[in-house]
């Protein structure tokens, strides 16, 4: 039986997003967002608007893809793809549905695509008004639990306790962030530096979780275009092939009332195994990782369920020098979640492939591999690994 | 006196009946989990199956409220319009060793300046809300 894998089979050779603003802040509906970002990365690509024929998104988007392909003029429409779950955990999942659809003959131009407009809709970090609740909920909210701040809090808190780490390790990853963006104009907190000091002055959120651990809400929307293989060079840009894809998280993840076996954890325990196997490369073999960050202590989660180091190694670790572009591990070199724009994380998919074209406003030289690791501890979460033409 | 405001939702009963008995058990102050009659394993929250060995034959035991701290977190930021006024409140995750080590949520009773130790021993309290609509009971922790 020949091998089952994604390797080397499609590529991204467009990518584009809207300008990002502050969130409830965007002049467009949800709907304009997306559609200007799709356009922005046909522009990329070079390809005509009306060759798509499929779409995959993730987090319960609104934006139904049989709408866009009409209002695109689309010749015709073929896979419609969305991936459970709510939060960014299926970002990288994502990229990895439209690429299967593609490698499996269903698609043949295919977008990967997220818009957020939260004025127009409900925000993230709020909730809702009084009345009643029921089932897992009501295990939570009545004791003031309610937003993925608190709730993985109670995570975060107990990794650190279990392996030692300290603030400063959390600290790193934010100020990893903001530094990027510090050289990125598309970036919200783009001249708007962080110091060690204005981090440790923040106020908390729910401990661990300081103001500056936490990503930002943000309305914008951003694009991905897909092909196979054979394909990609016909395009404007170097392509970003896809080396693996994987998506799930461990067992019973989802067992109510916060009973998940490993709960300290970002659900990549037996996730990251797979994308190493299908990319035929180790953790040391990636030369930018762009990881999302809803909080950084699911930053440092992911990275140690990656490989990367151990959670006792974290302190070590995750020093700013590390996470620079000249660093062991250059991390999130667009500003990410926290700085350049909470665009559900696939601000990261897009960055991941300006570094391997050279594009990047904080590029790290010669980067071959890229890591994009999706949204911790929600479930199900995703990562993928892309590479340039010579790591096929 | 509750530990939190009132203005925050009320829990009910899920519409499928699935967790009834732990909230009538608290309004009578017993702390009531499943267990399967089966591989006798404790299981929280509640299911429908047993996760371990798929029996459907489940029962309601009444555990005792002892636990210890496995995770907790102090909250500041008032998420929701309730809490705007309470200031830093505490939400602790406690494992019950003679339950099976399955672990429920709720508040940490005492001073929210309070130092948290992972580990510490704790009982539960039940927190009476008679006057909701529904009335019912919060199942709350403080340190022995």
């Amino acid at each position: 039986m020949s091998e089952r894998t994604l390797r080397g089979k499609v590529a991204i050779v467009g990518v584009g997003e809207t300008t990002y603003y502050k969130h409830s802040m965007s002049p467009d509906p949800e709907f304009v967002l997306a559609i200007k970002a799709i356009l922005a990365a046909c522009d990329d690509a070079g390809v005509d608007p009306t060759e798509i024929d499929s779409f995959a998104s993730y987090a319960n988007d609104r934006n139904d893809p049989s709408r866009i392909s009409a209002a695109l003029g689309c010749r015709e429409l073929r896979v419609s793809n969305m991936q459970w779950g709510g939060g960014g955990g299926g970002a990288s999942a994502a990229v990895g549905n439209a690429a299967a659809a593609i490698m499996s003959g269903q698609a043949d131009i295919a977008v990967v695509y997220r818009a957020l407009a939260q004025g127009q809709f409900q925000r993230f970090g709020r909730a809702a008004g009084a009345g009643t609740v029921s089932g897992d909920n009501a295990l939570a909210h009545p004791y003031g639990i309610f937003v993925p701040a608190q709730r993985y809090a109670l995570k975060i808190m107990r990794f650190m306790h279990e392996h030692g780490v300290r603030q400063e390790a959390l600290r790193a990853i934010a100020m990893a962030s903001y530094h990027h963006a510090q050289s990125n104009p598309r970036a919200i907190m783009y001249r708007r530096p962080l110091t060690e000091q204005m981090y440790d002055d923040s106020r908390w959120i729910a401990e661990p979780n300081h103001l500056f651990d936490c990503c930002q809400e943000n309305d914008g929307a951003a694009a991905l275009v897909l092909v196979s293989a054979e394909r990609a060079k016909d395009f404007r840009h170097k392509p970003a092939y896809l080396l693996a894809s994987a998506q799930g998280s461990d067992h019973r993840n989802a067992a109510r009332g916060f009973n998940a076996p490993d709960f300290a954890s970002s659900s990549f325990g037996p996730v990251a195994p797979h994308l190493w196997n299908m990319a035929k490369l180790a953790p040391q073999d990636v030369d930018v990782l762009q990881s999302y960050e809803n909080f950084t202590g699911g930053v440092l989660m992911s990275m140690v369920e990656h490989g990367f180091f151990t959670g006792e190694e974290a302190n070590d670790f995750c020093r700013l020098e590390n996470f620079l572009t000249t660093g062991k591990l250059p991390l999130n070199t667009s500003g990410g979640n926290l700085a350049e724009c909470y665009m559900h994380g696939l601000e990261l998919q897009i960055e991941a492939v300006r570094q391997l074209r050279g594009q990047s406003t904080a590029q790290v030289a010669g980067a071959k591999v890229a890591g994009v690791i999706a949204g911790p501890m929600v479930t199900p979460v995703s990562t993928m690994v892309l590479g340039t033409e010579e790591t096929l | 006196m509750t530990y939190l405001p009132k203005g925050l939702p009320e829990p009910v009963t899920e519409a499928d009946q699935l967790d009834k008995p732990y909230w009538d058990g608290t309004r009578a102050g017993k702390l009531m989990v499943q267990r399967c009659k089966s591989c006798h394993g404790f299981q929280w929250g509640p299911e429908w199956i047993c996760h371990s060995c798929r029996s459907w034959d489940l029962e309601w035991v009444e555990v005792k409220g002892r636990g210890k701290i496995w995770t907790w977190t102090r909250c500041w930021h008032p998420v929701h319009p309730a809490l705007k006024e309470r200031g830093p409140y505490i939400a602790v995750l406690v494992e019950l060793p003679e339950a099976g080590n399955i672990r429920m949520l709720g508040n940490l009773l005492g001073d929210a300046a309070q130092s948290v130790t992972i580990g510490a021993e704790v009982e539960a309290v039940f927190e009476p809300h008679d006057d909701a609509a529904t009335p019912y009971t919060l199942v709350q922790w403080r340190t022995v």
